[in-house]
């Protein structure tokens, strides 16, 4: 079983931190960020949208480079986070906490032990 | 650090936004030593220059002054952009880097005919210093490089092995500085300490972009008339006695209907227009224009480009993003001129 509060990582650089509800919020990496340089638009899913795990679920856009974003697990679009919409540049100031993007309600918890743990992803950024 | 054709550099020190509001509103210092600096010494090297580049060297009349010129091959297009200065003994080319094993080898395939030499000057770095604060910045550098902010743009001055003119990549006053490797060291900790901030190759792009100046493999190459990349006003006519390298191509160029024109295009879509992104004019289906440098503005903050369009009374066009068409209203290749907005919307 997983721990409240978690934090796991696709290795495309994709956080997801699960809560005891089975809410799913999501957003990039430090190094995600840190590659993209200055984020300068986001373009976020709707509330009510379904999401696949590892499916497309929002583009980011820096100066160098768009880049889309992959949801960590399937689940129903519940909230998003709209101040990105006006200040893209919380994801590059504040990646894990003021920088997320939504959040899905997840139906199963237990595919949420499959993404990486916090040392699996920093290992496949060191390639 | 990014690999940039042999030289190890920076893409961005910190935020790429930062640097390049700090070159608008301050200044910026940057290490553009990888240009290639060649020396032309002999009897005919004016001769040469005059064949060489499309230009005419003949208008410098002062040492140190420059001019901006293109490089064509025999068909009339770019091979390189280049800034030409007379020096005391002939005359110096700021060529690029990425295009520098093709320059040379064009260059000295054709200097032979000529009494001249050529010299590259890896011995010299070159740094760039850019933005409303850098005479001031450059006030306590031993050689008077601040003195140059009254004069034209494209002047020079030479003292003490440093070489100095008004000009940029940026639409900013500032000073582009040549001197030996040892004494650059010293150039940059003295600017860094009066407060220029250093700018990476990403703010450089931006910069360049937004005041519409062209980089070579984006808005030009081997394949573009000069006349198709807002180049045509290098062009130098005036002698007509005066032969240079695609001359008679260009002329022939000049009488043809289907030449493009380079213009700059903005839209208020949250996109980035980025370079190969195709361009349909209004009405039209198949799409005949090309994003060929695009970016999001700091300065305006918004997403600009350069773009490669046939001639048409359209003013505004649409670009295809990701599947998607987004409309962008097309004007002057230009953006942004010493802090000002300068965009002018065709009408």
């Amino acid at each position: 079983m997983s721990s409240d509060n978690e934090v796991r990582y696709l290795s495309s650089h994709e956080w997801g931190r699960i809560d005891e509800e089975g809410i799913l919020t999501v957003g990039i990496s430090d190094h995600a960020q840190d590659l993209l340089g200055d984020i300068v638009f986001v373009e976020l899913p709707e509330v009510g949208d379904m999401l696949e795990a590892e499916g497309e679920s929002a583009i980011v856009e820096s100066v160098k480079a768009a880049s889309d974003v992959y949801s960590p697990l399937t689940g129903e679009v519940i909230e998003i986070n709209e101040k990105l919409l006006d200040e893209p540049e919380i994801i590059n100031s504040s990646p894990l906490e003021d920088g997320w993007f939504f959040k899905i309600k997840i139906d199963d918890d237990l595919q949420f032990t499959d993404l990486l743990t916090a040392e699996e992803y920093n290992d496949t950024c060191e390639d | 650090m990014v690999d940039f054709h042999g030289w190890d550099m920076p893409i961005n020190y910190g935020s790429q936004i930062e640097e390049h509001h700090a070159v608008r509103q301050g200044c910026g210092i940057f290490d553009v030593s990888h240009m290639t600096i060649l020396d032309f010494e002999g009897s005919e090297s004016e001769l040469f220059i005059r064949k060489l580049i499309a230009n005419d060297v003949r208008k410098l009349q002062e040492n140190y002054s420059g001019l901006y010129s293109a490089m064509l091959n025999d068909k009339g297009f770019v091979i390189d952009d280049l800034i030409a200065y007379r020096m005391d003994k002939g005359f110096r080319l700021v060529v690029n880097c990425a295009t520098r094993g093709e320059d040379l080898k064009w260059i000295s395939a054709r200097a032979k005919e000529y009494e001249v030499n050529m010299l590259e000057r890896d011995d010299l770095s070159m740094v760039a210093i850019q933005g409303p604060q850098s005479p001031n910045v450059l006030k306590n550098f031993p050689a008077p490089i601040d003195f140059l902010k009254e004069k034209k743009r494209q002047q020079g001055i030479f003292q003490d092995d440093v070489f100095a003119a008004k000009t940029g990549y940026t639409g900013e006053l500032g000073f582009e500085v040549i001197l030996p490797n040892e004494k650059a060291i010293d150039l940059w900790n003295i600017a860094i300490s009066e407060g220029a901030k250093p700018i990476g190759l990403a703010a450089r792009d931006t910069l360049r972009l937004e005041a519409g100046m062209n980089l070579y493999g984006f808005e030009m190459d081997e394949t573009i008339s000069p006349f198709e990349c807002n180049m045509g006003w290098t062009v130098c006519w005036q002698d007509e006695q005066r032969d240079f390298f695609g001359k008679e191509s260009l002329i022939k160029q000049k009488e043809s209907n289907d030449l493009k024109e380079l213009v700059g295009i903005i839209t208020d879509e949250k996109v980035i227009l980025r370079q190969g992104q195709k361009i349909h004019l209004e009405k039209e289906n198949h799409a005949r224009g090309v994003v060929t440098s695009g970016t999001y503005s700091p300065s305006l903050k918004m997403p600009i480009a350069l773009a490669r369009l046939p001639k048409s009374d359209s003013t505004s066009c649409f670009a295809e993003i990701r599947g998607k068409r987004v409309k962008a209203i097309i004007g002057s290749p230009k953006f942004i001129k010493e802090g000002k907005v300068i965009f002018k919307e065709k009408v």
